[in-house]
């Protein structure tokens, strides 16, 4: 009897169809629908996003998808930013690009978070795809200029080249000497993170100069302002620059070069870079700054008055990050001046300082909330804060996205009334229901989670530091918090019960993070044994966790769910549990 | 979205999970209280345990060199090892005067107390034999990426008020260089900062990479004897000898502890750890720098 199949398109209008679907979630959703859409669906998925490269194997991904062109992985937890993930814990991209460079050869784009890359795995991609076109690099390390050198000779169709924050050891600036003469398909060069040392300025000239369809420049500090006229003038086309350092010796001409520069750049809607800023030039930017809608003048360190200058002549400002600098005076004026404004960053210029050395306050981000009706996302650094600042703010911005607030110092309460901020935060879960990423700060009770678990309905991510009472604090925030991806907590009071309560949570969930808290190896290994679908790893760099009773609390566990089981390139420190309740290392 | 369940399939009313029938703790495991700060003075036992201690086990008390002891603040990763399941006790070790007989510093800089992982009343309440210069540090607070913090800290930002106060600012926050040690499979980083000379740092480095050892460091200033010759060199797993080398601001290579530590702070862009036959040589030229600058 023939096979019937009701209402079925040929394969190749499904496909045609499917093309149209670029997003990862919507296309696993088509795969889904049956068996047909299924294969269908995944000889024609072209891009694959990969939010933990040890959730799932590189022979795994090939396996479904054989033609992917391009891929994003991300390593480490995030938490690893800020030195809390020992170096050597893993995240090495150069297994993936072994098994990619035999089964994509036509892979064009490669995407990493977080991963260590060495110079071998660069030489590797270097050699095996033949039309690679874009490797973006952000926030890795373990390769160095040598790297580069191979990429920027052996990708003969290269558009893209990020590299933003990452850490390359810079072994010689002559690397982009090796981008040949007949380049000229760079559409993105981003080498900010490069060191001090000098980057061959006449190799990037002429490269820049060949490169017509170039849209983004980030230079290194080691870029003086004098040269950057020069630049300017043969990519007028550009979109983003990223200056290098913002200063030099005085002299007559630069600040009348640098402005007829800045002025032939219809095109630019984005500054960074700014390192060392010598005030006097910055009038060279006014040119562009009526089109800038993102500036980040993050690692500027000039103070307020001049501050309030620069963005006063940007009234399409939609994104900017700052250091604190820029202070409560300038927030409002930055209020009053730019009401697309839907990101701010304010950074700390002295972190580690005892007492403040700027007056930047919660009225800075309470005028922000209320003239700037379109704000979305913000990270604040500060040293104080009121639960009624907290109120005022969820009230103005009911649409934020992503709120983090750092409080400088760990457990401080609202200073008016010496409470815990759990009403203050409770308010922005409230108010913003479409609240995705929030980082928590000051002194905060079990009841901030309570208020967390029953309204942050569409949470994705959240990181919590030095809160909370009790086990009942994570059990609110794992029972209650339904689109949870992402945990990540540290020196908090919370143990075994929440965890093992909510283990079957975890496994909808990509990643937990505990560190300084008090979850039991005991737990871990009940934990490990229990679920098969999650990778329990014990982090501890001082000795083997088994050395220790088991109600002694683990050091740092990071709980993963992954179809490919315990990872193999485990370093010492670290132990995984397994089913069998054996510790593998 | 699957509704969380606990593994026993409890739901979710059971608040008051003591009460929850089936619950997967383990007999005897309450969550510990939170202890207070001020404990937490560690037995030298506790450094010696496990196979990876039994290299300093082998040092402690003899010859040259006195096993700190100290909590050795390294990196990123070095908490101290718990007893009795507390998580935040940190340590405040400083100077003579802590329980362990740290390390005693023969350069005559005021040993700065080490700090591992604190709060700011431990700070407060801790010894009073220096006062930190900034707040002492929580390691990964505030939350401030490396990359930032390295950009800052090289060239502090200016200060209108108090110009001999940039050390205070981000330059005193974190100085993180890499170690990187001939055969082992990756790098490490460390935190000069946090080190108050070389003997802490020696140590630091010792747990980081267990087989291993430091030429002696000297006290201030150059020192006229062979410091090959006169440093022991150990190691016990591998059999073979090893210095420890650093890569100073001109890219030149130099042994670790020629020169006051404040100087040698200011000037190491990274660390390796070489294999003596490799270091030859480097002595000389480390005594000409310093004589040159000084």
């Amino acid at each position: 009897m023939q096979k019937k199949r009701a209402y079925s398109f040929p394969d190749e209008v499904l496909e045609h169809v499917f093309s149209f679907i670029q997003s990862g979630k919507d296309r696993n959703a088509v795969s889904m629908v049956c068996k047909s859409w299924y294969e269908i669906e995944r000889w024609c998925r072209r891009k694959v996003f990969i939010g933990n490269c040890y959730a799932v194997s590189p022979k795994m991904v090939i396996k479904r998808f054989p033609e992917v062109r391009s891929i994003e992985l991300k390593g480490k937890p995030h938490f690893a930013d800020f030195n809390l993930v020992p170096d050597g814990w893993g995240g090495y991209v150069l297994p993936w690009i072994v098994e990619m460079a035999g089964a994509y050869p036509w892979l064009e784009e490669i995407r990493l978070k977080r991963m260590v890359v060495t110079d071998e795995s660069l030489e590797l991609i270097a050699k095996s795809f033949k039309n690679f076109k874009v490797l973006v690099l952000f926030s890795c390390e373990g390769f160095s200029t040598d790297g580069l050198a191979a990429i920027a000779a052996g990708c003969k169709n290269l558009r893209e080249l990020d590299l933003r924050e990452s850490e390359v050891d810079d072994l010689s600036g002559h690397w982009l000497t090796h981008f040949p003469e007949t380049c000229t398909s760079l559409v993105s060069l981003n080498i900010s993170c490069l060191g001090s040392d000098e980057v061959s300025f006449s190799a990037l000239e002429r490269l820049v100069g060949r490169c017509p369809n170039l849209r983004s420049l980030r230079l290194n500090r080691a870029v003086s302002l004098d040269k950057i006229a020069n630049i300017l003038c043969l990519a007028p086309q550009l979109v983003d620059f990223g200056t290098g350092n913002y200063t030099t010796e005085l002299q007559p001409d630069v600040l009348s070069n640098l402005t007829a520069a800045f002025s032939s750049c219809k095109e630019l809607k984005s500054l960074s870079g700014f390192w060392d800023v010598v005030p006097a030039y910055l009038p060279a930017l006014y040119p562009v700054c009526s089109r800038l809608t993102s500036l980040n003048l993050s690692y500027a360190t000039i103070h307020s008055p001049e501050i309030i200058k620069l963005v006063s002549h940007c009234p399409s400002l939609q994104r900017l990050l700052v250091l604190d600098y820029i202070e409560d005076s300038g927030l409002e004026a930055l209020a009053s001046s730019c009401k697309d404004l839907q990101e701010l960053r304010v950074f700390p210029s002295d972190p580690f300082g005892v007492e403040p050395n700027v007056s930047l306050t919660e009225k800075g981000l309470v005028s922000v909330s209320l003239g700037c009706p379109k704000l979305q996302s913000v990270l604040y650094f500060c040293r104080q804060m009121t639960n009624a600042a907290l109120v005022t703010i969820a009230q103005n911005c009911p649409n934020f996205t992503r709120f983090r607030l750092c409080i400088i110092e760990p457990k401080t309460a609202d200073y008016l009334t010496r409470e815990p901020l759990d009403v203050g935060f409770g308010a922005i879960v409230e108010h913003c229901k479409d609240l995705r990423r929030l980082s928590l700060s000051g002194l905060l009770t079990d009841r901030v989670f309570e208020y967390i678990g029953t309204y942050a309905k569409k949470l994705e991510m959240l990181s919590v530091a030095f809160a909370g009472d009790s086990d009942l604090g994570l059990h609110h925030v794992l029972s209650g918090c339904e689109s949870l991806r992402k945990l990540e907590i540290r020196d908090c009071p919370f143990g075994d019960k929440a965890i093992l309560a909510n283990a079957a949570k975890l496994e909808t969930m990509r990643s937990l993070w505990m560190s300084s808290c008090t979850v039991s190896f005991g737990a871990c290994k009940l934990l490990g044994q229990k679920m098969h679908r999650l990778n329990v790893e014990v982090i501890d760099e001082t000795e083997p966790p088994c050395s220790r009773p088991e109600s002694c609390p683990v050091d740092k566990l990071y709980v993963y769910r992954s179809i490919s089981g315990p990872r193999s390139d485990m370093p010492p420190f670290v132990w995984t549990m397994d089913e069998e309740g054996t510790i593998l290392h | 979205m699957e509704k969380s369940s606990g593994v026993t399939n409890t739901e979710e009313s059971g608040l008051l999970l003591k009460d929850t029938e089936l619950r997967l703790g383990l007999p005897g495991s309450e969550s510990p209280e939170m202890e207070d700060h001020d404990q937490n003075v560690l037995s030298l036992k506790s450094f010696v345990s496990g196979a990876k201690r039994g290299f300093s086990d082998a040092l402690d008390g003899g010859g040259k060199w006195v096993f700190s002891g100290g909590s050795g603040g390294g990196s990123e990763g070095l908490f101290s090892p718990r007893r009795g399941g507390n998580n935040n006790g940190g340590n405040d070790l400083s100077g003579p005067d802590s329980g362990l007989g740290g390390p005693v510093l023969k350069d005559g800089v005021a040993p700065k107390p080490l700090v591992v992982q604190e709060k700011k009343s431990q700070v407060a309440a801790g010894n009073g034999n220096t006062a930190p210069a900034s707040k002492a540090q929580v390691v990964g607070w505030p939350p401030i990426r490396s990359f930032r913090k390295n950009t800052m800290a090289s060239h502090p930002p200016k200060n209108d008020n108090d110009d001999d106060n940039a050390e205070a600012k981000f330059g005193s926050g974190c100085l993180y260089v890499k170690v990187s040690m001939d055969g082992a499979p990756y790098l490490r980083k460390v935190d000069l900062k946090i080190y108050g000379g070389y003997k802490e740092l020696s140590s630091a480095l010792e747990k980081m990479f267990s087989c291993f050892t430091i030429g002696q460091c000297g006290s201030h200033g150059v020192s006229s004897r062979d410091v090959l010759s006169e440093s022991r060199l150990i190691d016990l797993l591998h059999g073979s000898e090893y210095v420890l080398t650093y890569e100073d601001k001109d890219g030149d290579w130099m042994l670790v502890g020629d020169v006051p530590w404040e100087m040698f702070t200011n000037c190491c862009k990274r660390l390796r750890i070489m294999k003596s036959t490799e270091a030859i040589g480097l002595a000389p030229r480390a005594m000409e720098k310093c004589k040159t600058r000084t």
